[in-house]
């Protein structure tokens, strides 16, 4: 099974580690993982900001770097989401006859993270070792667009050392939407502030997420108003072991 | 085919309203609302999931409700004709309003006709959209609220904030203060008792009851096949409205119509258990045109366009249309409960008005090019919506129209313009990645940045760049093999 990786570009530039941790943890399950230097983004903040004109391009982009890849892997809901649910909509509504078709070829075979571990590669205990108390916020694409359900939780249950503890009202939007952190900075803030109150509730010193545009979102906050509790993403989590922890 | 632009005026009474940004700010700042509306969100949220959860076949009855919505507008003309039909033969008149400054006038000219002065009104979307109310004060002519939460904004001089619940921005201690100071009938020693304040409400609208002569009411749904209109409630002022005055008039969105009973069951049902959380509510009134000795022996009935056409032609935006107006989405978004309900300057507040009033009134205002933008798309609307719009999708579609078609904003437009040249690029976005990391600094995080960036890190620390991109780490390492074997 050829898989490729898509960084995305908010890990690719700023969330390094992330794309490192999906390569070793794929290899670490026997897999290998190729990374399409042709990649750049999803054009999600352009298509969801109005700016389909923009994104068009960037979804078409998309469709040619990762033709021919039995499955394709994000660790980010989120653009995975822009990626199956929308580039196949934008590409049919703007773009030529040609590039839609590929872009919808290319759509259905990429996966988030946890969704290739658990429905693709069919495992859930991936041999991880992370002693520490963590809490899991399941963001908003993650939960309503992909449905992941509780598949990033049965993954975290599996790691051994981990002391998963219940994030009150959890499926609650912890309110970073993209330019919407910025258009609507207020209600953004109050939506983190909530948030960042259950999560420091919870005792955990760990808070962990599939989405780093999230985790940013509430590391931001955290780190703010003084408090400790560290943002690691799933990957990393499931990356770490004994020997080479996160 | 070619469709008229919706009027500029299409809600005449939420003229040269803020941007949505501007007043939520202002809400978030209200300690107070936010803790009120937290609590009445809540708690109405979790009656409904249980309303929700008792029905086995939910899913099932939500794709009805979906399916008759678009059936409906598919065929809307037939569907109005023959409701017009069969108003008419049932001894009632039909009148058209192309916007709310025709239906205004509508409803002005037959209430002189009679010669009163004063009508008591059941609570109404439709006639809230249009400015009914200010529209007749200018005819000398008194609205008489008769929905206690109604009631509660009218005495204010306020305006609502929630589609069920408009006085939800009130609390108790609110209202014990405006009944005693604008009820001239309100007992004395009123305490904030909520069922001390539901009968002072109630002793003083029954004398409006009794002397009115004139009522208009909205309607739910009109059942086409029989020219039957139908009204939902809980307090039983609708039932007084509809049935103690003479003459009784109706202002109805034409998107309200359903084909025949069997289709009303299906909204008889999906309906109180996604607005109230019962599975019944109280009273659910219905009139077919006038009966000799019961009831009003004059019953108009006013079908408002306003904009609906105009929706009905955008093939995505057209799904707000099947709106029955239940308040779920409000009740389950986090904007909304932070923001509170006047920031969306529109009757319609919520994910829903988000997507009607700019619909309905274009998005040429300030307000209405600014509430596509007034969600983070976290989707919670969508699932609890029963007729299944899809409110993430019509709102990232209307951004679309406010980027090209409302108001410019030339700073937004570069910005976006040079980050899509860059990620159109792996070339560019690599050497745009490696000019960042240069520029990073001793700093581990930026606590303060320039120009529009200001608003991430006025609450929110953002990470610095790392020293080497993910790209610039596998080009180097060969995907991490040079390193391992290092």
């Amino acid at each position: 099974m050829r898989i490729a990786l898509f960084v995305t570009c908010v890990n690719d530039t700023l969330f390094p580690d992330t794309g490192r941790a999906v390569v070793r943890l794929l290899r670490r399950l026997g897999h290998d993982v190729e990374f399409p230097e042709a990649q750049t983004c999803c054009g999600q903040m352009h298509f969801n900001t109005g700016y389909r004109d923009q994104a068009l391009p960037i979804a078409e982009g998309f469709a040619r770097a990762f033709a021919g890849y039995d499955a394709v892997v994000a660790p980010s809901a989120s653009c995975a989401a822009m990626v199956r649910d929308w580039h196949p909509k934008l590409a049919a509504e703007r773009g030529g006859p040609r590039p839609a078709a590929a872009v919808a070829d290319v759509a259905p075979r990429v996966f988030e993270l946890s969704e290739l571990l658990v429905d693709v590669l069919g495992v859930t205990d991936v041999g991880a070792y992370y002693p520490h108390r963590v809490t899991y916020h399941p963001t908003c694409h993650s939960l309503r667009m992909l449905r992941v359900g509780d598949r990033p939780l049965r993954l975290l249950r599996a790691v051994r050392g981990l002391d998963l503890v219940e994030l009150p009202d959890a499926a609650e939007c912890c309110g970073f939407g993209g330019t919407f952190a910025l258009k609507n900075a207020d209600v953004s803030a109050a939506m983190a502030a909530d948030k960042v109150a259950n999560v420091r509730g919870t005792g955990a010193g760990t808070l962990c997420a599939a989405d780093n545009s999230c985790l940013m979102h509430l590391g931001g906050t955290l780190t703010r108003t003084g408090s400790d509790v560290r943002t690691v993403h799933l990957a990393e989590i499931l990356a770490s072991t004994e020997e080479d922890p996160a | 085919m070619t469709v008229p632009p919706p009027a500029p005026s299409a809600m005449p009474t939420y003229l040269g309203m803020p941007r949505f940004p501007d007043a939520a700010a202002r809400a978030v700042a209200d300690e107070g609302l936010r803790r009120n509306l937290a609590h009445a969100t809540t708690t109405i949220r979790g009656r409904r999931a249980g309303a929700v959860a008792e029905l086995d076949d939910w899913s099932a009855l939500r794709e009805s409700g979906k399916q008759i919505k678009d059936h409906v507008l598919a065929n809307l003309g037939h569907y109005l004709r023959l409701l017009e039909e069969r108003v008419t033969a049932a001894g009632g008149t039909v009148h058209w309003a192309r916007d709310a400054a025709e239906a205004n006038r509508i409803v002005t000219d037959l209430v002189r006709a009679t010669g009163e002065t004063e009508v008591v009104k059941v609570k109404s979307m439709a006639t809230q959209e249009i400015g009914l109310n200010e529209a007749l004060a200018e005819a000398d002519i008194t609205a008489h609220e008769t929905d206690l939460a109604e009631l509660i904004v009218q005495l204010g001089d306020d305006r609502p904030s929630h589609i069920l619940v408009p006085a939800i921005h009130r609390n108790r201690a609110d209202i014990r203060e405006l009944f005693a100071r604008t009820m001239p009938d309100a007992p004395p020693g009123l305490t904030d008792d909520p069922a001390d304040l539901a009968e002072a409400a109630r002793r003083h609208l029954r004398a409006r009851f009794l002397a009115a002569k004139v009522a208009v009411s909205g309607a739910n749904f009109a059942v086409a096949d029989t020219g039957t209109l139908v009204v939902l409630e809980s307090e039983g002022n609708g039932r007084m409205c509809l049935t103690l005055p003479e003459t009784l008039i109706s202002v109805m969105g034409i998107e309200k119509v359903v084909p025949s009973w069997r289709d009303l069951e299906v909204f008889l049902q999906l309906l109180p258990r996604s607005s109230t959380a019962e599975r019944m509510n109280p009273y659910t009134s219905s009139w077919t045109g006038v009966t000799p000795g019961d009831g009003p022996s004059a019953f108009h009935l006013v079908l408002l366009d306003n904009g609906r056409t105009a929706t009905l032609a955008d093939d995505v935006g057209k799904q707000a249309l099947r709106c029955i107006r239940c308040s779920a989405c409000l009740n389950v978004c986090p904007v909304y409960q932070r923001a509170g309900g006047h920031a969306y300057g529109s009757p319609y507040p919520g994910p829903i008005g988000a997507i009607l009033s700019p619909q309905i009134r274009g998005v040429g205002s300030p307000v209405d090019a600014s509430l596509p933008f007034a969600s983070s798309l976290c989707g919670a609307c969508y699932d609890v919506c029963p007729v299944a719009i899809d409110i993430p999708e019509v709102l990232v579609h209307l951004r679309a129209r406010a980027v090209e078609e409302g108001p410019r904003h030339p700073l937004e437009r570069a910005a976006m313009a040079a980050a899509g040249w860059t990620l159109r690029s792996p070339a560019r976005l690599a050497l745009a990645q490696r000019a960042a990391s240069a520029g990073r600094g001793a700093a581990r995080r930026f606590r303060r940045l320039p120009g529009p960036l200001h608003a991430w890190t006025d609450t929110r620390d953002l990470p610095v760049p790392p020293r080497e991109s993910f790209r610039a780490w596998w080009r180097r390492t060969g995907g991490g093999r040079t390193e391992e074997e290092a």
